[in-house]
C-alpha cells in the first residue's frame, strides 16, 4: 500500500478515456462500479468539453455482484452499439471490475458484435494513467491500422507524416498540434493523420500511408510509434520541439527525413525568445535558481530551455512518471543536480523547500506548493487544471511555443530594476516586499501573509537581533536561501550565534 | 414533444407512480462525502482503503484542490496487497502508523471502505478494532464504507454518521430531554439554528456530527432527533436502536420547510405554538422578502432534477411551493419513503418521481422536455449547456449554506443565477 493525498496520475483506465475522448467514432465500454463515472467531469469541467466523453460504464452495485455482472456487461455492450453506433469499441475494466474477473474481452468476443472491438488489459494495481493512454492507443493502432497501406509514389506529392501522441486532457495538446502542423506546412510537409486527437477509425486505418512519424508526446504515443516503426518501417522523429534549440533540431531532423532543405525556413522563422533573452533587460535572469518537476518529457525540455535559453540555474529536476526516469537522470547529470523520481508530492515539497529556488516550473501540484512558499511558479506539464486550458492560443511547441514559454516563465518573476529598488529601499512604506511586485497587481499572494514565509521569520533563532534584522532587509525571494546558507555556514564552522558578520561572511562564501 | 404521458397523470391526487430505472448511473460514490466531512470534524482523519481511482476521485471531485493538507488520504492498494489478505492487514497497520506519526493531532481515524476493499473482503471493522486497541486512549478508530457498490454520493455521510452513533455517550434514563440535529450543516447555519432553538427555549441541543468528534452529544431514551438532511436513513435507524425518537418534519429548506422543522421540534418539547410563531415571525418575514426577489424569475419555469444528492425531493417541494416553479421529473438516487413522507405529501399532484437511473434514457427525456433548468452532476452540465439547456450543478447544493430562513434567498438565487446569466449574455 502507498499513502497518497494527491496523485499526479489517475488510474490507467483514465488514460484510456483520454484516448477514446480524443478520437471520433470510438466508444469505450468500461466495466466499473457506480461512482467511477466521476471521470467524466475531468473532460466536461477541466477541459470544458461540450460533449460527454464517449464512455459507457456498467456501474454495477453490490446487489449485482451476487447475480450476473457479466450479463450486465453484455447488455451494456448491446446498448452502446444500438445507441451510439460507434465505428469501433474499446472494452475494459476499472480497478474493481478487474477484481471480479468477468473477462470483458472474452464476453464481447462471444457476442460477435458487428464492429471492431478492441479489448484492453490495463492492470490498475500496477500501472497509471499515462501508461494506460499509451497502451490503449497502441492497441487501437495495432488492431485498426490497415497493414496493406503504404506511402504512395513520392514524386507526385509533398512528404506526409503522422503526428502521434496528443490526447484529450493533455497539457496544451490542442495548440501544439496546430503549431507543429503549421510549421510542417511551411516546411513543405503535409500531415497524413494526427492521432489520437481528432482521429477517426478511417484515419487510423491509413496511418501506413505516411512517410514517417513524429512523436510529439512520448508518454502517450511511444508504444504506437514503435509498433508503426516495426510494422510499416516508418522512421520516428523523437525530438520533442519544445524550446528554440529543440525546435531547430526538430526542423533539421524532419527536413532530413523528408529530403527538404531546412535552411530557408530556419532563416526566416525564429522565436522572439532568442532576442528577448539576449536583450539587456533580461540580464537579471542570469543564474535565477529554478526547480523543475513534471512529466519526464516536459521536465527535460524545460531544463534545457532554462539552462541554455534563459540562463537560469537548474537547482532541481525530476519527474513523477518512472517510465521516463532514465531520460530525467541523464538530464540531471548534465545540470549537475540530483534527479528526483517520485510520485509523492510531499517529497517534492521537501525538495523544493530544501532547494529554495527563485522559480518553480511544475504541475498544478507544484503551483500549490510554490504558492505556500511564496515562490513564483509557472506550469509546464500535466496534471492539468482548468487554467491550463486557456481561451487564447498558447502552444508550448515550436517557435511560437518558445514565445509563450518566455512570457509565462518570466512574468511571475520580480523584474529587473524593480528587483534592485526593492533591495535598495527596503523601508519604503508602500514599496516593500510585503506589498508584492507591482506588476503582479493586488491580490497576488503577498509573501508576508504566507504561513511559510512567516515561519522563516519566526524561526530565526540562534540569530542575534541585529543579524535577524539584517536578514529581513534581504529581498523575500532570496531571503530563504540566504538564511539557509548562513545557517549552514555557521553550522559547518561551529558558530553557535549568528551575528551580523556571520551573515556577510556566508554571503561572501557563497557568492556566485 | 415526446414527453412521457404520465407526467400529467394524477393518481389519487398524489404523485405519479415512481419510475424505477436500471442502467448507467451517473453519480458519485459515497467517498465524495469525505470532502465536506473532513472539514466539519476537525479532530478526525479519513483514510480511504482503496485504489488509485479512489484517490483520483477525491482530488477531482474536490474540483479545486484544497491544498491545506487535507485530513484525508488514500491507502492505495497495490498488486501485492491483493495476493494475501494477511499482508494487506499488515500493510494497513504500517500505513496507519505512518499517518499517526505524521498527524499526531488526530483523535478519530475513520477507515473508509471502497469498492476494491469490499470486493476483496478486507474486513475494515476488524482492522478498526485491532488498530483501536493498539492506539487505545490516543486515537479512536472507526470504519464505514463509502464504496460505490454500496453507497451513492451523500449516502457516504449517512454511513459515516451511522458509524458514530455507537460511540455517542449514553445518557441515563432520567436525563432531561435533549435534541440532536443530525446531518452536517455549515457552521454559520448551525449557529443560526442554535440561536433560534435558544429563543424557542430548547436548551439541550447537540449535533451529529459535532465540529469535534470528542464533543459528540449524549443519547438515551429521552433523546429526540431532528434530521437536517434527507439522506440519513441508516443513521436514523442507528439512532432508533439506541432509543432516540425522530421528530417528523419537513426538511429545513425555504421558509416553509424551516418553519415546519422548528415547529415540529418545539411541539415535541411541548412549547406553545404561539410562542414559536412569535419567535419565528421576524425570520420568516426576512426569508420571504428575500424569496420575493427571485419569484418573478423562477415562477412558471420548468425544472428537471437528475438524481444526485437525495436533496432533490425537499428542494423540488421548496421550488414548487415557494417559488412557483413547475416540476417535470424529480429524480433521486434513492427514495427514502419514511423520512420523506411529509415532503412527498407536500409535492404538487402528478409530479413524476424517478428513482435510480439510466442516464442515457433520462437525458432523452430531458431533451424531449427541454426544461428551463436541469439540475445535474458535473459530468452532464456542460454537455447540456452546449445543447442550449440551462443547468445547475447539483454539487453546489451540497457545498453551499442553503438551509434555514436566512439562506432561503441564497438557495433560490442558486437556481435563478443560471437563468439570469442566460438572459444577460450576448455572446
Amino acid at each position: 500500500m502507498q499513502l497518497a493525498v494527491w496523485t499526479y496520475e489517475g488510474p490507467p483506465h483514465v488514460g484510456a478515456m483520454r484516448v477514446a475522448t480524443a478520437m471520433e467514432g470510438v466508444h469505450y465500454l468500461l466495466h466499473a462500479p457506480q461512482g467511477d463515472t466521476y471521470a467524466d467531469l475531468l473532460f466536461t469541467m477541466i477541459e470544458r468539453r461540450g460533449k460527454r466523453p464517449p464512455v459507457t460504464y456498467t456501474t454495477f452495485q453490490a446487489r449485482d455482484l451476487g447475480k450476473d455482472t457479466s450479463e450486465l456487461f453484455q447488455t451494456a455492450a448491446m446498448d452502446v452499439v444500438a445507441r451510439f453506433k460507434p465505428d469501433a469499441m474499446i472494452v475494459g475494466a476499472s480497478c474493481t471490475a478487474e477484481l471480479i474477473q468477468d473477462d470483458p474481452a472474452g464476453l464481447v468476443e462471444r457476442m460477435a458484435l458487428p464492429l471492431p472491438v478492441i479489448p484492453l488489459e490495463l492492470p490498475s494495481y500496477q500501472r497509471k494513467e499515462h501508461w494506460g493512454a499509451a497502451e490503449t492507443f497502441y492497441q487501437i493502432v495495432r488492431t485498426l491500422a490497415d497493414k496493406s497501406r503504404r506511402p504512395s509514389e513520392q514524386a507526385s506529392r509533398r512528404p506526409l507524416v503522422n503526428l502521434l501522441g496528443p490526447t484529450a486532457l493533455g497539457f496544451r495538446h490542442r495548440d501544439d498540434v496546430a503549431e507543429i502542423t503549421g510549421l510542417l506546412g511551411r516546411l513543405g510537409i503535409d500531415v497524413n493523420v494526427t492521432a489520437p486527437l481528432g482521429a477517426t477509425v478511417a484515419d487510423i486505418e491509413r496511418l501506413g500511408e505516411a512517410d514517417f512519424n513524429i512523436l510529439l508526446y512520448p508518454e502517450t504515443g511511444d508504444l504506437a510509434a514503435q509498433y508503426l516503426e516495426r510494422t510499416f518501417r516508418q522512421p520516428v522523429v523523437r525530438t520533442v520541439p519544445i524550446g528554440v534549440g529543440a525546435t531547430n533540431e526538430f526542423v533539421r531532423e524532419v527536413a532530413a527525413l523528408a529530403g527538404i532543405d531546412p535552411a530557408p525556413l530556419l532563416a526566416q522563422e525564429e522565436s522572439r525568445l532568442s532576442w528577448w533573452s539576449r536583450s539587456i533587460d533580461s540580464t537579471y535572469l542570469t543564474g535565477k535558481r529554478v526547480f523543475i518537476f513534471g512529466d519526464g518529457t516536459h521536465a527535460v525540455a524545460a531544463a534545457r530551455i532554462a539552462h541554455e535559453e534563459l540562463g537560469f540555474k537548474v537547482v532541481g529536476l525530476g519527474c513523477y512518471n518512472r517510465e521516463y526516469a532514465r531520460e530525467v537522470r541523464e538530464a540531471a547529470k548534465r545540470y549537475d543536480v540530483e534527479p528526483l523520481i517520485t510520485d509523492d508530492h510531499l517529497a517534492v515539497e521537501s525538495a523544493i523547500e530544501a532547494a529554495q529556488p527563485e522559480l518553480v516550473l511544475g504541475t498544478q501540484m507544484e503551483r500549490h506548493i510554490a504558492k505556500r512558499f511564496a515562490i513564483p511558479c509557472a506550469v509546464i506539464s500535466a496534471p492539468v487544471h482548468v487554467q491550463d486550458f486557456p481561451a487564447r492560443y498558447s502552444p508550448q511547441m515550436g517557435f511560437e511555443g518558445a514565445n509563450v514559454i518566455f512570457d509565462s516563465w518570466v512574468h511571475p518573476l520580480v523584474m529587473g530594476l524593480e528587483e534592485h529598488l526593492l533591495t535598495m529601499f527596503r523601508d519604503d512604506f508602500e514599496f516593500h516586499d510585503g506589498a508584492g511586485a507591482s506588476h503582479l497587481g493586488p491580490g497576488h499572494a503577498a509573501p508576508v501573509e504566507q504561513p511559510v514565509a512567516a515561519a522563516v521569520e519566526a524561526e530565526a533563532s540562534g540569530w542575534t537581533d541585529e543579524a535577524a534584522l539584517e536578514l529581513k532587509k534581504i529581498p523575500f525571494f532570496v531571503r530563504g536561501k540566504a538564511r539557509r546558507n548562513t545557517e549552514l555556514f555557521a553550522a559547518e564552522r561551529g558558530i553557535a550565534t549568528i551575528e551580523l558578520a556571520t551573515l556577510y561572511e556566508a554571503k561572501a562564501h557563497y557568492a556566485r | 414533444m415526446n414527453a412521457p404521458a404520465r407526467l400529467d397523470a394524477q393518481v389519487n391526487g398524489d404523485c405519479a407512480p415512481v419510475l424505477r430505472e436500471r442502467g448507467q448511473r451517473e453519480v458519485f460514490c459515497g467517498l465524495t462525502g469525505i470532502i465536506w466531512l473532513h472539514r466539519r470534524m476537525q479532530d478526525a482523519f479519513f483514510l480511504v482503503v482503496g485504489s488509485r481511482t479512489c484517490a483520483h476521485l477525491l482530488q477531482s471531485a474536490a474540483g479545486v484542490m484544497i491544498f491545506a493538507e487535507p485530513r484525508f488520504a488514500t491507502a492505495i492498494m497495490e498488486e501485492r496487497d491483493l495476493a494475501g489478505l494477511a499482508d494487506a492487514n499488515q500493510e494497513l497497520d504500517r500505513i496507519v502508523a505512518q499517518l499517526i506519526a505524521r498527524r499526531p493531532d488526530i483523535r478519530t481515524l475513520f477507515l473508509v471502505g471502497s469498492c476494491p476493499s469490499e470486493v476483496i473482503k478486507l474486513d475494515l471493522a476488524k482492522a478498526a478494532q485491532r488498530l483501536g486497541e493498539a492506539y487505545a486512549g490516543n486515537v479512536r478508530v472507526l470504519n464505514y464504507s463509502g464504496s460505490g457498490i454500496e453507497t451513492t454520493f451523500t449516502q457516504g455521510e449517512d454511513a459515516c454518521l451511522a458509524a458514530l452513533v455507537p460511540v455517542m455517550p449514553a445518557l441515563p434514563a432520567d436525563a432531561p430531554t435533549n435534541l440532536v440535529v443530525v446531518g452536517t450543516l455549515p457552521d454559520i447555519v448551525e449557529d443560526q439554528f442554535r440561536r433560534i432553538f435558544a429563543d424557542l427555549g430548547i436548551t439541550h441541543v447537540g449535533s451529529l456530527p459535532e465540529r469535534v468528534v470528542a464533543d459528540l452529544p449524549g443519547i438515551g431514551t429521552n433523546t429526540l432527533y431532528l434530521l437536517a438532511q434527507p439522506f440519513l436513513g441508516d443513521t436514523g435507524q442507528a439512532l432508533d436502536r439506541r432509543g432516540a425518537r425522530r421528530v417528523e418534519a419537513l426538511f429545513p429548506f425555504g421558509v416553509e420547510g424551516t418553519s415546519d422543522w422548528f415547529h415540529a421540534a418545539a411541539a415535541a418539547f411541548g412549547i406553545p405554538t404561539s410562542h414559536v410563531d412569535a419567535v419565528l415571525a421576524p425570520y420568516r418575514a426576512r426569508g420571504e422578502a428575500a424569496l420575493l426577489r427571485h419569484r418573478d424569475r423562477l415562477a412558471g419555469r420548468t425544472i428537471f432534477f437528475m438524481p444526485d444528492s437525495q436533496l432533490e425531493v425537499p428542494l423540488a417541494r421548496f421550488l414548487s411551493r415557494e417559488l412557483g416553479m413547475v416540476l417535470t421529473e424529480v429524480g433521486t438516487p434513492y427514495l427514502h419513503a419514511g423520512h420523506l413522507a411529509r415532503e412527498l405529501a407536500a409535492l404538487p399532484p402528478g409530479v413524476q418521481l424517478s428513482e435510480g437511473q439510466d442516464v442515457d434514457r433520462q437525458l432523452d427525456r430531458v431533451r424531449a422536455l427541454r426544461p428551463d433548468l436541469t439540475v445535474c452532476g458535473l459530468g452532464l452540465a456542460n454537455p447540456l449547456e452546449s445543447e442550449g439547456l440551462s443547468t445547475k450543478w447539483a454539487i453546489e447544493l451540497v457545498f453551499s449554506p442553503i438551509h434555514g430562513f436566512d439562506q432561503a434567498g441564497d438557495l433560490a438565487e442558486l437556481f435563478a443565477r443560471p437563468m439570469r446569466r442566460r438572459d444577460v449574455l450576448r455572446v
